[in-house]
């Protein structure tokens, strides 16, 4: 089978070169031809013919693997002839030729050290922003929040419901389960512990303090920042994307109003509510553990948890949940906000929105640990 | 014999929910021709030619293209046939986390071998001939206009150097000049390159200066098919009030007078 595109080199008369073209040059060949033409280089003569009467299909590729090899002998100082160009192939060599310029070429990162010192300054620098816009948006979210108070009718209550049962009712089933799970956990590994001690009984203790104050929360903030947060930042992220938060501004009505409040309330009000659904399944699951493993009957266990914890210990969980719950709706909210442009952003800033927002859980956990410690509760 | 047809549609039906788009639908693109779809808006413009490149699959019909049953092709004859067209979306549909040049290298990464080098220049290339500033290239197209954006979309069409290439409004949003200059792109890439084009259009310029046949979609099927002068003499009301209203004789000026102008400098 004859090759589908050939470029040959002949010896005209006197010093003359003459390279004949032909076959398909084409985006399809575009491939073999660049492998063909890296062989062809200026040649030491003054004058070369370039022939493509055989050229059967020539499309814009083609057409420019022709001109970027005549352009290097030109550049070279050979005289170039045509022969056999027929017109559309002339219109499609000029054009070509028309549109021939410098590409730019964005430069590449070199990943020196500076480059990495310079990256670090930089994410550190973003980091410290990223704060700072926390804070800034938490206080204008709180002042839209007051303007409500003040004028309530403006509170999107149909909003509001819907997200309360998105975020807070359809959350119950895997945030119940997740921490029946862990009471079973702790009730177990706390038994084979202090059983060694005889000291079975306090099992009880470990349960209730550790899934009243801290887990039974945590938990919930965990499983919400993950189904919730990054729900929230999605949904507003591709509304930026697809301009829709600009035509609201343009219709008057105010993103904070319309999309960050709605959210923010129905997770400061289901948090709570959700925390405390933590908390019971919680116990629940260590009591039936404790039942199982350590023959502790439910009545007993029951009594047991009236002496071991004081009131303090549930308020001190829940105090927190609506915090915690604001922060997450906040950071959601915020890191939706701050996508720009593409597909890809939006999954960027998603993710952010749930790293971020545990780690300022967190954060504010521990910050609430010293408090209560400090005021001895 | 004639040439068979790029394009053969037989009795496509279209439908959403209880919404019939098209019903009983018939059209056939000629090689290297370039045919204009036209219609009222909602009229499955659009979704014609998702139908035809297979986005969607009618409930009932035949799709040919290249000769290929598209309803019966396997994987492999339906991969030959998609590199040898291009489409532009109304809204571009360009990668949004890729810049407009590597929008551009993304079918030809898929279905060539090529060096980087080279995809880059071609690349260039056509973002050039698309009309756009050669500093577009480096820019998501987030950073874009809506104009540069259909531009963008026009030059990832045009990658592959297709023989079939599908527009769908693609002179909307652009200035008059560029809307011009669009056309007679196509026009050149058409008389080149024996490049057949399929455009939605309401530019009753365009189809003035470059169509050779318009398509009327109305009731549900193609209403009529033909060349510019066919249209003027069809009775149905929508057709004739679309090519006998204000617009359309404006245009029908403007293009007598520029022939009359061209004519002058000749003689
Ligand atoms: N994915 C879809 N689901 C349901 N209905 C749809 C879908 N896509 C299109 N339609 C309906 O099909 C009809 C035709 O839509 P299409 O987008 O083809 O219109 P068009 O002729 O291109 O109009 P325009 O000139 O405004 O672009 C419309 O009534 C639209 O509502
Ligand atoms: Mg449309």
């Amino acid at each position: 089978m004859a090759e589908a595109f050939w470029l040959e080199e002949k010896n005209g008369e006197g010093d003359r070169l003459i390279f004949e073209a032909g076959g398909a040059w084409d985006v399809r060949h575009a491939g073999g031809l660049e492998r063909r033409l890296r062989n062809v280089h200026p040649p030491a003569t003054r004058n070369v013919t370039f022939d493509i009467t055989a050229v059967e299909r020539l499309d814009t590729a083609g057409a420019w693997l022709l001109h970027r090899v005549i352009k290097s002998f030109g550049e070279a100082g050979i005289v170039i002839e045509y022969a056999g160009v027929r017109p559309e192939h002339k219109v499609m060599l000029e054009q070509v030729a028309a549109a021939d310029r410098p590409a730019e070429v964005p430069p590449k990162p070199s990943g020196s050290l500076v480059e990495i010192l310079a990256r670090l300054g930089a994410g550190t620098l973003e980091a410290v922003e990223e704060m700072r816009q926390v804070v800034g948006f938490f206080g204008r979210v709180m002042v839209v929040l007051a303007g409500t108070l003040v004028r309530p009718h403006r509170l999107r209550f149909t909003a509001l419901v819907s997200h309360m049962e998105h975020v807070g009712f359809n959350a119950l089933p895997i945030v119940g389960l997740l921490s029946f799970l862990i009471g079973v956990v702790l009730a177990y590994q706390g038994a084979v512990v202090l059983q060694r001690f005889g000291a079975e009984i306090f099992v009880v203790n470990l349960i209730a303090i550790s899934v009243l104050r801290e887990i039974g929360i945590l938990l919930t903030a965990i499983v919400v920042a993950g189904r919730s947060g990054s729900a929230f930042a999605a949904a507003i992220g591709s509304m930026m994307v697809h301009e829709e938060v600009d035509a609201m501004r343009t219709l008057g009505l105010d993103p904070m109003e319309v999309l960050v409040l709605p959210r923010l309330l129905a997770l400061a009000i289901t948090m709570p509510l959700l925390a405390f659904f933590a908390d019971m399944m919680g116990l629940l699951g260590g009591g039936i553990m404790c039942w199982a493993v350590l023959d502790i009957a439910p009545t007993v266990y029951l009594e047991r948890l009236g002496d071991a914890v004081g009131i303090w210990s549930f308020w001190t969980g829940m105090i927190k949940a609506p915090v915690f719950g604001i922060i997450i709706a906040v950071v959601g909210c915020l890191e939706g906000f701050r996508v720009s442009g593409s597909a890809e952003s939006v999954g960027r800033q998603t993710t952010r929105a749930v790293v971020t927002s545990l780690f300022l859980v967190i954060v504010a956990d521990a910050m609430f640990s010293i408090f209560f410690a400090k005021v001895g509760v | 014999m004639a040439e068979p047809p790029v394009i053969r549609v037989e009795g496509i039906r279209n439908q959403f929910g209880s919404q019939v788009v098209h019903d009983g639908l018939d059209l056939e693109v000629r090689k290297a021709e370039i045919l204009a779809i036209v219609g009222g808006s909602g009229t499955g413009k659009s979704v014609l030619l998702r139908t035809i490149v297979g986005l969607i699959r009618p409930a009932a019909g035949r799709i040919e293209v290249f000769g290929t049953d598209m309803g019966k092709a396997g994987a492999k004859e339906r991969q030959r046939v998609e590199t040898r067209w291009g489409l532009l979306f109304q809204d571009g549909a360009l990668f949004s986390s890729l810049t407009v040049a590597q929008n551009v290298q993304v079918p030809m990464r898929e279905h060539l071998d090529l060096s980087q080098p080279l995809m880059d220049d071609l690349a260039a290339l056509k973002i050039a001939m698309a009309g756009l500033p050669p500093d577009a290239g480096s820019k998501y197209p987030s950073e874009l206009s809506g104009g540069m954006r259909k531009r963008a979309g026009l030059a990832r069409a045009l990658a592959l150097d297709p023989d079939l290439i599908f527009l769908d409004e693609p002179t909307a949003g652009l200035d008059p000049i560029g809307a011009a200059a669009f056309d007679q792109l196509i026009r050149r890439l058409q008389r080149n390159l024996g490049l057949t084009v399929v455009m939605v259009t309401h530019d009753l310029d365009t189809l003035y200066a470059v169509c050779d046949r318009i398509a009327v979609l109305a009731e549900k099927r193609v209403l009529v098919v033909g060349p510019m002068s066919e249209m003027l003499q069809v009775e149905h009301p929508w057709v004739h009030e679309y090519f006998h209203g204000p617009r359309a004789r404006a245009a029908q000026d403007s293009l007598a007078a520029t022939s009359v102008a061209a004519g002058g400098t000749a003689s």
